[in-house]
């Protein structure tokens, strides 16, 4: 049994998750996520009074799946379609491998 | 005062040609046109297209005549994908984005011949219970105009509550369909994962999400189930199953049926103007013959603790494209760096409730914590699945309260979201289970609340949930009540 009374999130922690979730909180945020999520996994800490030794993950509860389709190609969005909604397109004439979506540079 | 319209009523009379879609449309528009104001339960509404759509039905009307649902009025969660509709999930992430797809849903509704007459107000990405998570502003309840609508499909129950449509589609991942169906007076069905094709629903917990119909009779979710169901190649978790015509069983005769009650379960907690309509809606099914069975679900206690890990994990996996490069919100002050932009674009493009549950489910899936919280999660969810099945071999039902209070006034669990996760403690085990269930109108408060009855059946037989719960129906007026709005 692993031991649970700790359900206290700290302010490092919660850093250390927004991190992993791509996530920039502010220091209010911080400050009360560290408390609610605490509280959240307090509760939720009930699932380790059950014993479940021997007993499979459900993932997820379909227990037949349809068969795979032949792999072929069909018609799909466009290229400007696909560009639509983006927040910053690269234009058609700009690229030559056709149209992108642009983003901030990511090296150096 | 006669009660609202049902989609049968309204399609008998266009297809009977008493009334035109044009005129039905218009008449939908006007009654949104008058209570929106009130109850806030639209992002989007598509007047143009609607006129324009009824137009064309009237205009080649011996095509249409026949289709199931010709010149039905509805409204969509504003989570489902409608080409060239904008779509928000009720997020500022998505305040802009226009699909380039219709979900497949939305196309087997047009092709049926109904009419969108527009998109309505939800929680952000359906994380919630009360509708107040939407960055557009909470749904009033219509019964009570100072109370949430329930959550987080709050926009569509409103919307067949005030008689607005009689039928709005609602994504279920909780109890999102069932839970404001309840607390605003309406049936609400939530079909067996894999009944409905998920294509075109944004996606909150891929293992738990379904879309299902709000309306104002059992009927009507039968006809509405009978359209929206079937495997479609674009969803791989749509199931193959035979999709028998649901509204032609709804024959009133229940003499039988065994209705299980887990008594253990909701002894505690649920107010008792609910327990009490509960009750009686119990003696009123054994009245038309169907019997009641004393059950344990033993594992259903910790369906709330199990479904907040599981559906936290998959929300902060399905979340994660949200990184403002290919669609919706880019925080600009992100210029310098990919890494800066990602993070401030999530930062300022999610509200608070979906940045916890992004934490939460990333904190329970990072490494030293994932088999303590979401493997074992995983794991009481197969005990939850089980006795379900044990149940199953004995019952054909199981009967609670949709909610255990009625809707509580808006603001009022707002600081504190454990409590209101806790308003979904009937309703997340049919997810978590993968089972098939409706909630029925069952009784008012002394303050003319709505209460629900909710009902859970085995999967993929909807047939004999919706059978039960039409027979539960014709016995009562519940369901012809409409709030004065």
């Amino acid at each position: 049994m692993l031991a649970f009374a700790m359900a206290v999130f700290t302010r490092e922690q919660v850093h250390a998750v927004a991190r992993l979730a791509n996530l920039e909180l502010d220091e209010t945020e911080i400050e009360l996520f560290a408390r609610q999520l605490g509280d959240i996994l307090a509760y939720a800490d009930e699932v380790q009074k059950v014993d479940t030794s021997g007993i499979p993950p459900t993932a997820s509860v379909l227990t037949r799946y349809p068969a795979d389709r032949a792999d072929q190609i069909r018609p799909s969005l466009s290229p400007q379609e696909a560009l639509a909604n983006a927040p910053d397109p690269a234009p058609d004439s700009q690229a030559k491998s056709g149209a992108l979506f642009r983003v901030p540079r990511v090296i150096g | 005062m006669n009660p609202p319209e049902t989609v049968r009523d309204i399609r008998d009379t266009v297809r009977g040609r008493s009334r035109s879609a044009s005129e039905v449309c218009r008449i939908a528009l006007d009654r949104l046109d008058a209570v929106e104001p009130s109850l806030h339960a639209f992002n989007t509404i598509t007047r143009e297209r609607a006129i324009a759509r009824a137009a064309e039905i009237d205009g080649a009307f011996d095509r249409w005549r026949d289709r199931p649902l010709v010149g039905v009025p509805i409204a969509l969660k504003d989570n489902l994908c409608t080409k060239g509709v904008r779509t928000t999930a009720s997020s500022r992430m998505l305040e802009t984005y226009v699909p380039p797809y219709d979900a497949t849903v939305v196309s087997k509704l047009d092709a049926a011949g109904a009419i969108v007459i527009g998109k309505t107000n939800c929680d952000e990405f359906s994380m919630g219970s009360s509708n107040e998570n939407s960055a557009f502003g909470p749904v009033h309840n219509p019964w009570a105009l100072d109370r949430i609508p329930g959550g987080t499909s709050g926009g569509s129950a409103a919307t067949v509550a005030a008689a607005i449509t009689p039928l709005a589609l609602g994504s279920d991942t909780g109890g999102s369909i069932r839970q404001p169906a309840a607390m605003c007076g309406v049936v609400g069905l939530k079909p067996t994962y894999g009944r409905v094709s998920r294509y075109g629903l944004i996606a909150f917990g891929s293992s738990l999400d379904q879309i299902g119909p709000l309306t104002r009779t059992v009927h009507d979710a039968a006809l509405t189930l009978g359209v929206i169901a079937g495997a479609d190649e674009a969803d791989a978790t749509s199931v193959p199953e035979a999709v028998p015509d649901f509204a032609a069983a709804l024959t009133g005769d229940i003499r039988g049926a065994r209705v299980g009650v887990p008594a253990r379960l909701i002894e505690q907690g649920v107010d008792p103007e609910v327990a009490g309509a509960f009750e009686a809606s119990l003696a009123t099914l054994v009245s038309r013959g169907a019997t009641l069975v004393d059950m344990d679900l033993p594992h259903a206690r910790y369906a709330t603790a199990v479904y907040y890990l599981v559906a936290t994990a998959e929300a902060s996996s399905n979340l994660a494209r949200y990184d403002g490069v290919r669609y919706g919100y880019r925080d600009e002050g992100g210029r310098d760096s990919l890494h800066t932009m990602y993070a401030r674009t999530r930062e300022r493009g999610f509200g608070p409730e979906v940045k916890r549950r992004i934490m939460l489910g990333t904190y329970v899936l990072s490494a030293g914590y994932y088999e303590a919280y979401y493997l074992k999660a995983q794991q009481v969810r197969t005990l939850i699945l089980r006795d379900y099945e044990r149940a199953f071999e004995h019952v054909d039902v199981v009967a609670m309260p949709t909610s255990p209070t009625p809707a509580f006034k808006l603001g009022e669990r707002v600081a504190d979201p454990l409590q209101m996760y806790l308003a979904d403690v009937f309703t997340v085990s049919a997810n978590l289970a993968g089972l098939p269930a409706i909630s029925v109108p069952c009784g008012f408060t002394r303050g003319q609340l709505p209460i629900g009855l909710q009902l859970t059946g085995r999967r993929f037989d909807e047939t004999t949930l919706l059978r039960i719960a039409d027979a539960y129906e014709r016995d009562t007026d519940w369901w012809k009540q409409a709030p004065a709005l």
